[in-house]
Parts: structure tokens; C-alpha cells; sequence
């Protein structure tokens, strides 16, 4: 498998919506840890070690380009 | 316990288990030696019977006159319970030792454990997942097997004091209560642990990363009547924020590890005024609990560029270190010893060239880089660095708590299980399809065999194992026939082993090749690749 990089959610604008909504008011720490836990589920989803390793080094490149 | 005082100076601050008397001065000024191992823990004991049962002169110098007290190292993987029965000492290890399989860990106040492993997934095995057996009584069962071993010479109180190494020998300086003398050995074994005096006299190091955080061990006495598996805590009430190991041990004697972060007074938190308060909050009012051995810890997980250096070869902690978590540190002692010992030995008998010894550097390297990979993603687990990874860290927990998919992320110390090594310059490589069975480089996994197990008919020389008769086994290689023997259902299912089939199994009964259909010829060149070459005469 690989890491869809097309455009591919369902409704994008709520999604994002949401998940502001759900950080926002929140502490930084309570924050960074529903991130966790939202990546650790997402993660578990996708399942395959390919795409998510893949997916960990396309988002570590783009931080190492705005640097 | 009884405390005493050794007789060797300088050793007034460590407890002691058993004295012995100091070995006198030998009679040769300069003496010459086949093998000289030093270190009288747990490893160097096992090296000296493994190669003393070959009938191999060994000499073994020891700081120390006494057995330590101080249960260190408590846990036996069951790969070191099957190493230490080829020693001959496995089932009095078993015997005296706590059997357990079970892991469990708990978060917070929770009664129901939010992660829970088994530590041997396949049964009708001889030996149990693990054991718990305080180091000193493991030092007692080596010491007497080395009872019936006259050919190996221990020397208690015996300090090596200067080195010098050359491509084929070493000469050793050692002084003793009566004085002082040398030896010339060809061979040097350094099994004297994390501040190995030989490294530091061969100007060697080790190289990784150093964990700033502090752990207390309290080993208490008490009648509990609780199971004998691993418990382990995340942030529980009765040490907010930081982790709980509690262990089962003989004697009603519990180890219980408190985590204590990063900024301690070591010698403050552990006088008993300090320590007991910790362990009657975990106990409740009502246990009655007695000091056993209070010590504190800082761990490192590292190891040395290589173990082989010439005719100076590293086993166990002077050759690498990892965090207890795991109980990778002793049991990757054993490991060395199971590997290291028939290599040398085929080089003393003249069977092999010392170039095998080479395979020693690479697959405990295997074996110590497995083994520190482990406890270093166990330890960032345990005691995260960062805000960021802690908040990864609970939110595992968070999630271990509703979600069985998070239990597997749950990483309280991944235990000790026999390393592969699937990339060996030893192995042969398949040539057929196999669907199961045992690897090229993994060890033979036991089963029952006869009146027995499988494990029993293996180890100390190259075996065959096959299923029925095959053409002639090369000298050197004694064949096993399973049909030889009743109910080998098992072990023809866990080797996958057709009729005329075999395996090619090393003396540290890890697999070295295997034949569906075995020819006289490629059992030869295996056999030949497995001792590290023909040998050039």
C-alpha cells in the first residue's frame, strides 16, 4: 500500500472544524495529548507499517524545508 | 541474611551472601594458561563450567572472597534456564526459583490490569517462561556444579592488577594476600561486569547513551499471598507520576522497584526511614514487611564497539549494558556465554581456526543491539523525556485502558527472549521451501521427545537431528534420530521435518542449516561453514 497524498477525505472543512473545536479549548499539554491519541488511532486504522512510516517522514521533510 | 565481612581489603561497604577461603599464592611465579576468565558472577561461573565440561584447564580470578549478598539480578529467561540445564544446573535452578509466564500492568487506581502478556505463548516446553531466583543463590548453583569440575581453578581474592595483550596471548599480573605473580594465557575472558578492570586496562570504552533517571530497589520480606507473575504500575497512588515493579522471589523475599525521577539524594532514599514509608503506602497498614536489600540505580544502555579484541574477548556487562526492564542484563550475560563457549573451544581443541571467534564479535553484537533497542524504547517509555513524548506516552494508557488495540503499544519492559541471527556468516541458506520449523540461525525451539525433551539431546557438539536414517554425518556431528525415540509428534510438527529430512544443529543448539533432502555433501559444507571454514593445515 501506499500513503494516499490525493485529495481523499469526506468533507474536509468540517473534519477541520472539528478537531479545532476539540483542541482549542484545551491546555497545551491536555492538547499535544488528544493529538496523541488521535494519531495513535488513525495509526492503528491504517495498520500497514509502509504508509505510516512514509506518512512519518513526508510530514518530518516539509518542518526540515521550513527550516 | 547473614552479613560478614570478606577478608579481601576494601570490600567493608558490600554484604556478603558467603565467604570462601582466599586462594593461595600459586606456586609458579609465571604461570602459563590455556584460559583464564575474570569474574566470579553469574557469567564468568557459567563460562568456566561450560568450558571446564569440555575438559578444558580453566583458571577464574576473582576480586572477591565471598558471594555478594543483594539479590541483583533476579529474573531467568527461559533461553537461560535451557543454557544453564547444557550446564547441568537448570533444574536445580528451576527448583529453588519463583515460576512465572504472566506479566500484568495497571494505570493509576484501576484493579483490572490495562495490559497482560504470557511469556511462554508455546507450551509442552521442559523449562517455564521465567524465573525469579536472587543472584546469590544462582551464584550457589554454579559453584556447585563447578564442585565436580577439577579442572577448572577458581581463585578467590585474586585482583587483576595489569594487562598486557598481544596477537596471541596475554600476559596478566594478578595480586593476592600473599603477593603477587603472572600468567601467560592465550586466551582472556573479561566477565567482571559494567566497571570490567580489563577494559579499563585495555584503555577501551563503551559507547551509547546514559538514562539520568533513578531507581530504588526494595526487596522486602513479607508473607503475601499474592500470584507469581510480573506486576507492573503507571503512575499509581502510591507513587504519583512514577512506576511500580513488584517481583516474586524465594524466601518470601518481593522486589519492588520505585521509580524516583530525575533530582534524588542517592544515599538519602536509601536509609530505611525514606524507603519503608514508599513500601507501606503500596502494601497498606495491615502487611508486615522486613528489609531485605535496599539499593538505588542510574542505568545506561550501552555497549563496546567490539567484544573481540585479539586474544581478549568481553562477556556480559563488561561488554554491554542495558536498564533492568526487560531482564536483558544478566540473561544477555548467558547468551555470550552459550555462544562464545563452544567457538572457543573448537579453537582450543585445534578444530577451528580463531577466525570463528569472529562470529562471536558479530552475533552477540546481534544479540546485545536486539537486547539494548529493546530497554531503550522500553525506557523511553517508562520515563519520557520530553512533554511531547509523555504526552504519547499517556495517551497510550489513555487509550490501553478502553481500546485493545492500544494494549499492545503498552511497553513496561519487553522480557528477555532468545535473539536469531538470521544474517550469520555461520548459517547456510535454504535451498528448499520450508512452510514452519526453525530458521537458519534461531535457536531449536524444545519440545517432548521420549521420556524427555528435545533440548536434553542437543547442545555440546553438533548434532543431526533427523527423521528416519540419512547418508553419513561428517566426523564431529552426532546424529540424533527422532524415530528413535516415542512420542516425537511435537518436535516433527515445531521442526517442520520430513521423513529423510534434517537439521544441522550448532552446540549452543541454535539451528545451522536444514535438508529436506539432506546430501553427504552439503551436511559436509555446512557443517565446514558452521565452524568457520575448513581449516587450512
Amino acid at each position: 500500500m501506499q500513503l494516499k497524498l490525493e485529495p481523499n477525505l469526506e468533507d474536509p472543512d468540517a473534519i477541520y472544524e472539528k478537531l479545532i473545536a476539540m483542541l482549542e479549548s484545551q491546555e497545551p499539554n491536555m492538547a499535544m495529548r488528544l493529538c496523541a491519541r488521535l494519531v495513535l488511532l488513525l495509526a492503528n486504522h491504517v495498520g500497514d507499517k509502509g504508509v505510516i512510516d512514509e506518512a512519518i517522514d513526508r510530514a518530518a521533510q516539509l518542518t526540515d524545508a521550513q527550516k | 541474611m547473614t552479613v560478614e565481612q570478606g577478608k579481601t581489603a576494601g570490600r567493608e561497604t558490600i554484604p556478603v551472601w558467603r565467604t570462601f577461603e582466599p586462594s593461595p599464592l600459586p606456586k609458579d611465579a609465571a604461570e602459563h594458561a590455556k584460559v583464564v576468565i575474570v569474574g566470579t558472577g553469574p557469567v564468568g561461573l557459567a563460562l568456566a563450567i561450560d568450558l571446564g565440561q569440555c575438559g578444558h584447564e580453566v583458571i577464574v580470578l576473582g576480586r572477591f572472597d565471598f558471594v555478594p549478598a543483594g539479590s541483583k539480578a533476579i529474573c531467568f529467561s527461559k533461553r537461560s534456564l535451557d543454557i544453564l540445564d547444557r550446564l547441568g544446573c537448570g533444574e536445580q535452578a528451576v527448583e529453588k526459583g519463583v515460576s512465572w509466564n504472566v506479566g500484568k500492568v495497571f494505570w493509576k487506581d484501576r484493579n483490572d490490569p490495562v495490559y497482560q502478556f504470557d511469556l511462554l505463548p508455546v507450551k509442552n516446553q521442559k523449562m517455564p517462561g521465567f524465573i525469579n531466583l536472587q543472584q546469590y543463590y544462582m551464584e550457589d548453583i554454579l559453584l556447585d556444579r563447578l564442585e565436580s569440575l577439577p579442572n577448572v581453578d577458581i581463585r578467590w581474592g585474586h585482583d587483576l592488577t595489569e594487562l598486557e595483550a598481544t596477537s596471541d596471548g596475554a600476559t596478566l599480573s594478578i595480586e593476592c594476600a600473599q603477593g603477587s605473580y603472572c600468567i601467560e594465557t592465550e586466551w582472556l575472558i573479561a566477565c567482571d561486569g559494567s566497571k570490567s578492570t580489563v577494559r579499563d586496562l585495555k584503555g577501551l570504552d563503551f559507547e551509547g547513551r546514559i538514562f539520568e533517571d533513578n531507581f530504588l530497589i526494595a526487596d522486602v520480606k513479607m508473607k503475601e499471598d499474592r500470584p507469581s507473575e510480573r506486576w507492573f504500575w503507571f503512575d499509581p497512588p502510591f507513587n504519583p507520576g512514577q512506576s511500580v515493579l513488584l517481583h516474586k522471589q524465594p524466601d518470601d523475599v518481593w522486589r519492588i522497584d520505585f521509580q524516583l525521577g530525575w533530582n534524588i539524594d542517592r544515599e538519602a532514599c536509601i536509609k530505611p526511614e525514606n524507603v519503608n514509608p514508599l513500601v507501606r503506602a503500596m502494601l497498606g497498614d495491615d502487611v508486615e514487611f522486613e528489609q531485605e536489600w535496599y539499593s538505588v540505580y542510574t542505568f545506561q544502555c550501552r555497549r563496546m564497539e567490539r567484544f573481540v579484541h585479539d586474544r581478549v574477548l568481553f562477556a556480559g556487562d563488561s561488554a554491554h549494558l542495558v536498564s533492568p526492564f526487560g531482564a536483558r542484563g544478566c540473561n544477555g550475560g548467558f547468551a555470550d556465554v552459550d555462544n562464545l563457549s563452544w567457538k572457543l573451544d573448537l579453537v582450543l581443541r585445534g578444530k577451528a581456526s580463531p577466525n570463528l571467534l569472529e562470529s562471536y564479535n558479530e552475533e552477540a553484537i546481534v544479540t546485545a543491539d536486539e537486547n539494548i533497542l529493546n530497554s531503550t524504547r522500553s525506557t523511553d517509555f517508562l520515563t519520557p523525556k520530553s512533554d511531547i513524548s509523555r504526552a504519547f506516552r499517556d495517551a497510550v494508557l489513555d487509550l490501553a485502558d478502553k481500546y485493545p488495540f492500544a494494549r499492545t503499544l503498552v511497553n513496561s519492559g519487553r522480557l528477555s527472549t532468545a535473539v536469531s541471527y538470521p544474517a550469520s556468516p555461520l548459517n547456510t541458506a535454504d535451498a528448499e521451501n520450508w512452510g514452519g520449523g526453525v530458521a537458519p540461525g534461531s535457536p531449536s525451539l524444545d519440545a517432548p521427545l521420549g521420556d524427555g525433551w528435545l533440548l536434553e539431546q542437543l547442545g555440546g557438539r553438533f548434532v543431526l537431528l533427523t527423521n528416519g536414517s540419512v547418508e553419513n554425518a561428517p566426523d564431529g556431528v552426532e546424529v540424533v534420530d527422532v524415530t528413535q525415540f516415542a512420542s516425537n509428534e511435537l518436535v516433527l510438527e515445531r521442526f517442520d521435518l520430513p521423513a529423510g529430512g534434517a537439521y544441522l544443529i550448532r552446540p549452543d543448539q541454535y539451528v545451522a542449516a536444514r535438508f529436506r533432502q539432506p546430501t553427504t555433501a552439503a551436511i559436509a559444507d555446512a557443517y565446514a561453514k558452521a565452524t568457520g571454514g575448513k581449516l587450512c593445515n
